[in-house]
């Protein structure tokens, strides 16, 4: 594939709050290919999910997209589009399923309808073949008794099941891109394989392309192609999984990697924590924003805010740092 | 001194509902040996937050016995129960809405101390600010402010401090890094081990990240609907799992490795069922890979297997 399905430009999203400008989303770029699966990774506040609504166009009213960037979607620019085309391809362009499928549900509304309202909207579809599809979209996404279910709400399905059935509804209009913004959060971890399993393989038999975001690297490792890390409003490290897993070079992601408890180390080990907390977006630090946390941090780290340069090993793969970690050597880490 | 700090004899907890009464936890028993840590894992609705609640007579349980160094917290009355309090206390899940929102930290720390009636007022101040340096956090700076001011991960190590400020000899748990991002996760998991050694802790642990649990426990007992599956030591547990929802539970975590491929997990897909009305004989027989009839008709008690761990499955996975 030579032309990516969705290309963000230099993207930002602020929010004017009473202290002052939030820069939520900071510069971002990236592109996607169509077919591939995008894990985008950060800590709560890193922007990853207000980046999914700006591409969504879910924003709220005191978000401001500064000029100069541009999301490219199948060969469309969303962000100079007036609200009606933007609204025709939620949906049938962009899918998106939400973190808390108790809350994205609607509590007073029969699920088969909530499958369906969107094939009704954007197709025309009839009633009837409405709750014919939504039957087979239920199955499809491992309800039991769907011609029951279907008839049902929200309350009556547990969390895993309400998950599955919202999938189902971001499926209805067959979306090229589904957006799926932590998905399995509040699941149970027997839940969360289960649902995973299912977006990647609907991923796989519609050659959707697919953006997962998540705060668990665990989670991206084994399904995603491609990876982005974001920090503080920006991505920092971004390349093929295999890649940013074996040659991490921003400090920040290895600091993350190093961070997290591993069931094949021994018991109180010491973790290797980051001190500190996320800066603040209303006034950033001018230079690299993770550098007041960052062990490796210089007076340049502090005074310039790194570019992304490419790896030398792998081009796909880039990074923003002005001290990146030296991919061979491995006993720095160990150590 | 006994070496047992804590002993839970068939705890049960009920709740009376509409449906009917739901036994949340039905007959559990473990021991907590002094400055060990026990975790409690399983899914959400098994009964592990219940079961430490319980122990903290937060309700008091149905039935059972709650022993701690000789006392037994469920049998005393309400003015004993007030004194034994400052031996065992209680952190939990969400660090912000555990402190009230009205409350200098100051007040918030120091009221345990008010409560028991000990030291003055300059001596308790005095107690606050060394335990919030102990934590790691700046007296000068933290003190006035209320907790709104502060991020999750600074609202734990306050919760944290005035869960020690009565120098307790057990620290109950609840999902303490639950809600906590991963890079703050791993500075509140090693401020608790840092506590653990000053304060010479037991500590009961509550999660369902078993990752964490590897971390952080000696003992691992898992849990699904009310009952205890497998007690053992946490190498056992996570090396050689006997118990087939052990086995599922591990084989659910997803590795943070892009050459290992998600291997299907080692269980029935389907809901936990419910507790109002749950399975006949083994609890997790509906959703076991190996449950024969004998499951559906018997009971497995608990027993212990030759290498120490304690089991309770008529088809275990090792040492049959």
């Amino acid at each position: 594939m030579s032309r990516p399905l969705l290309e963000l430009t230099n993207v930002s999203t602020h929010f004017h709050s009473p202290a002052g400008r939030v820069r939520a989303v900071d510069g971002v770029s990236v592109s996607l290919e169509a077919g591939q699966t995008l894990g985008l990774v950060g800590e709560s506040g890193s922007g990853k999910s207000v980046l999914a609504r700006t591409i969504m166009g879910l924003l709220p009213s005191y978000a401001e997209i500064p000029k100069g960037g541009a999301i490219t979607f199948d060969g469309q620019n969303l962000l100079t589009m007036d609200r009606k085309a933007r609204r025709a391809i939620s949906g049938p362009g962009i899918g998106m399923i939400f973190q808390d499928p108790m809350t994205s549900l609607n509590p007073v509304m029969k699920i088969g309808q909530q499958v369906y309202e969107g094939m009704r909207h954007h197709f025309g579809t009839s009633k009837a073949t409405g709750r014919q599809r939504a039957i087979e979209l239920l199955t499809e996404v491992g309800i039991p008794q769907p011609d029951v279910r279907v008839d049902q709400y929200p309350h009556q399905l547990s969390g895993g099941m309400r998950q599955r059935v919202a999938i189902a509804i971001a499926l209805a209009c067959e979306p090229k891109l589904l957006i799926a913004d932590e998905p399995t959060t509040a699941l149970d971890v027997t839940v969360q394989s289960g649902i995973l399993d299912l977006l990647q393989r609907e991923q796989r038999d519609r050659g959707m392309t697919l953006i997962l975001i998540t705060h668990d690297l665990g989670v991206v490792a084994g399904r995603c192609d491609k990876v982005a890390v974001m920090y503080a409003g920006g991505i920092v490290e971004t390349g093929s999984t295999r890649s940013l897993f074996a040659r991490t070079r921003m400090r920040y992601t290895q600091a993350l990697l190093d961070s997290i408890p591993r069931l094949d180390r021994p018991p109180h080990e010491r973790l290797k924590s980051i001190g500190g907390r996320p800066p603040n977006l209303i006034t950033p630090p001018p230079g690299c924003r993770f550098a007041p946390r960052c062990a490796f941090a210089d007076a340049q780290c502090e005074a310039a805010m790194p570019p992304m340069q490419a790896d030398e090993a792998d081009p796909a793969h880039s990074f923003a740092c002005w001290h990146p970690r030296d991919p061979e050597q491995v006993t720095e880490e160990v150590a | 001194m006994s070496d047992v700090l804590l002993d839970v004899r068939d705890l049960v907890v009920e709740f009376p509902t509409r449906k009917g009464l739901v036994q949340a936890v039905s007959g559990v028993t473990f021991e907590l040996r002094r400055g060990e840590t026990l975790a409690l894992v399983g899914e959400s609705g098994c009964g592990k937050s219940t079961t430490a609640r319980a122990v903290m007579q937060l309700p008091r349980p149905t039935s059972g016995q709650i022993v701690l160094d000789g006392d037994d917290l469920v049998a005393a009355g309400k003015r004993d129960l007030r004194r034994m309090r400052r031996r065992f206390q209680m952190i939990f899940q969400n660090p912000i809405a555990s402190l009230n929102p009205r409350k200098r930290i100051s007040e918030i720390i120091e009221k345990p101390l008010k409560i028991a009636g000990l030291l003055d007022a300059e001596k308790r101040r005095q107690a606050v600010e060394e335990l919030l340096e102990t934590v790691g956090l700046d007296p000068a700076v933290a003190m006035d402010k209320r907790p709104h001011e502060f991020s999750g991960g600074q609202c734990q190590r306050i919760s944290i401090a005035r869960a020690l400020i009565l120098e307790p000899d057990l620290l109950i748990c609840d999902e303490p890094v639950s809600a906590l991002d991963v890079s703050i996760q791993a500075q509140i998991l090693n401020l608790l081990e840092d506590m653990k050694q000053r304060y010479d802790l037991t500590m009961l642990f509550i999660s369902h990240d078993l990752a964490v649990v590897r971390n952080v426990a000696d003992r691992v007992a898992v849990m699904y609907l009310g009952r205890f599956c497998e007690v053992g030591s946490s190498e056992m547990l996570f090396d050689s799992p006997a118990h087939p929802y052990t086995r599922a539970l591990l084989s659910a975590i997803p590795v943070p490795d892009p050459t290992v491929t998600p291997k299907p997990i080692e269980m029935i897909q389907g809901d936990l069922p419910s507790p109002i009305s749950p399975p006949s004989g083994c609890r997790f027989r509906t959703r076991c890979p190996v449950a024969s009839e004998r499951c559906a008709a018997e009971v497995p008690a608990m027993r212990e297997l030759p290498d120490g761990r304690a089991i309770a499955c008529h088809h275990p996975l090792i040492g049959a």
